[in-house]
């Protein structure tokens, strides 16, 4: 729940500032840092939160220093960790099973201190999300304009950054590393299909993951499936019916 | 501040020169040079002041540097010699940036699809002033209302700011710019794109905005004819400052020289 409500706040930033991919991304980064937990026997939410923190402060500077475009940056990173994490999975065989559960996402996994780490972190973003509510709107809309009104710009995209790093390392549990992009871009995606303001837009992306979260539990537990499988179906499901209401009422 | 009927809107902005006041510098900008790549000078030794009041138009052929020397003049760049001063102060010292509004190019500037309100546009012009956490006040709604009637387009608040015209964009965004109650406001080729009535209105609102509320104004445009019609001061750059003189001087240099620009 707590995933849900934050992960379209993120999300509507990441997306209208082109950044979609940075949550892929970050989420294969999050796998790297998983083997590694897994690896060192250390809670792998934990070096996950790690390793995506740093890789995302790293890909801002890369995008920053504009020594190489910022998507190269991010093939570098996506590529770069996914390669770590298969040497480091070949170095280890045996927790296979385990790993599984944090690819796709499995709220049994979820331990209780992952439940601490996890509310801690979203007490984190949630606060410099309200603090940062007004910049990341500006910046997002104009880079330079923001920057001429006095808003610290490079500030403000290194927290945004770290805050998707954050929201990634949240959502591992629940739908796991390969769909938390999902989690992140279609609520948004489709709330900006209504053509709202942008109040409007955050409030009805969040009703979407709402929705999109809480029936895909229900569902996936009585029908066993996959939790994070049948929320992003869903959300998708949402998705092409606004676009189909969409189309009906304006042709 | 009175507002003065339509019929004195009229007269060309320059006729007040007088209310330029010189002994005060909005703008200093001192043997400035400007380089991308270390090698190549972009601008070449540009020195001349701005005065409260002044309506300041940046012409010269494309490539020449205008956009260059505006992103200076706003921090956005930094010379590679020379100096730039905001109000008397080094522009990396520069803080009240409340004072300085900007209406950047227009392609550059966002694209259709945002999901924003005109009202919500403008109100990211009273950002700057606020603090972290800070919420939107009576004061803020007031002063967004009060611009977008400055620039009639009040009656659009609640329109999606793709959904507008070019012009109509362009309105909107010189309310953003003024909500922070600045001094100066720098418009780069504010009427690119947009057509020749709503360029009219266009320059008839910058008029009002520099004769009525005394904002001085640096405007970089294509439009010469129009432009030596409508400022004070003509700043003809072409990577170093060929002139910068009153329109009428301008032109007779123009004339004079046959210089095709």
């Amino acid at each position: 729940m707590i995933v849900a409500f934050i992960a379209p706040l993120i999300g509507i930033f990441l997306v209208l500032r082109r950044y979609s991919l940075i949550a892929d991304t970050l989420s294969h980064v999050s796998l790297a840092g998983i083997a590694i937990g897994l690896f060192l026997g250390i809670n792998p939410v934990l070096t996950a939160l790690a390793t995506t923190v740093l890789a995302s402060l790293g890909i801002e500077r890369l995008r920053d220093s504009k020594k190489i475009y910022g998507e190269s940056a991010l093939a570098l990173f996506l590529s770069g960790s996914l390669a770590l994490a298969i040497v480091l999975l070949s170095l280890a065989h045996g927790f296979n099973t385990n790993l599984f559960n944090y690819l796709f996402g499995s709220i049994i996994t979820v331990t209780e201190q992952d439940v601490y780490v996890i509310a801690f972190l979203a007490v984190i973003v949630v606060t410099l999300l309200l603090a940062f509510y007004k910049e990341l709107v500006y910046v997002t809309f104009d880079e330079e304009a923001a920057q001429v009104s006095g808003i610290r710009t490079r500030l403000v995209n290194i927290i945004l950054i770290v805050l998707a790093a954050l929201t990634v390392s949240l959502a591992i549990p629940i739908v796991g590393v390969l769909l938390i992009a999902a989690l992140i871009v279609i609520p948004v995606v489709t709330a900006l299909q209504l053509r709202k303001s942008f109040i409007q837009t955050v409030v009805s992306a969040e009703i979407i993951s709402f929705f999109s979260v809480l029936s895909g539990i229900i569902v996936s537990f009585y029908l066993n499936l996959s939790t994070g499988g049948t929320i992003v179906l869903i959300m998708l499901a949402i998705f092409v019916l606004v676009l189909m209401v969409k189309s009906r009422w304006f042709t | 501040m009175e507002t003065e009927n339509g019929t004195t809107l009229k007269t060309p902005a320059r006729a007040i020169g007088v209310r330029v006041d010189h002994s005060k510098n909005i703008i200093e900008v001192q043997d400035v040079f400007f380089s991308y790549d270390g090698k190549t000078n972009v601008l070449k030794n540009i020195t001349f002041t701005v005065h409260p009041g002044d309506y300041v138009g940046l012409i010269g052929p494309n490539g020449a540097g205008k956009t260059t020397l505006l992103k200076s003049m706003l921090g956005l760049l930094s010379p590679t010699r020379g100096e730039i001063r905001l109000f008397g102060q080094k522009i990396s010292e520069f803080k009240d940036w409340y004072k300085v509004g900007y209406v950047p190019q227009k392609a550059t500037y966002f694209d259709a699809g945002f999901p924003a309100t005109v009202e919500e546009v403008v109100l990211m012009g009273r950002y700057a002033k606020r603090g972290l956490f800070a919420r939107t006040t009576v004061e803020d709604r007031k002063l967004v209302k009060e611009s977008l009637k400055q620039v009639d387009m009040w009656e659009y608040k609640k329109r999606l700011i793709g959904d507008l015209s070019g012009g109509q964009q362009q309105r909107v965004f010189i309310a953003r710019a003024i909500v922070s109650q600045p001094e100066v406001i720098f418009l780069d080729e504010p009427t690119a794109g947009i057509d020749r009535q709503a360029q009219n209105d266009f320059y008839v609102l910058l008029r009002k905005l520099n004769r009525e509320l005394g904002l001085t104004l640096v405007l970089i445009s294509h439009d010469i004819e129009r432009v030596t019609n409508e400022v004070m001061h003509i700043a003809w750059i072409d990577r170093t400052l060929e002139s910068y003189s009153s329109p009428e001087e301008y032109l007779r240099m123009r004339k004079k020289e046959q210089i095709v620009i």
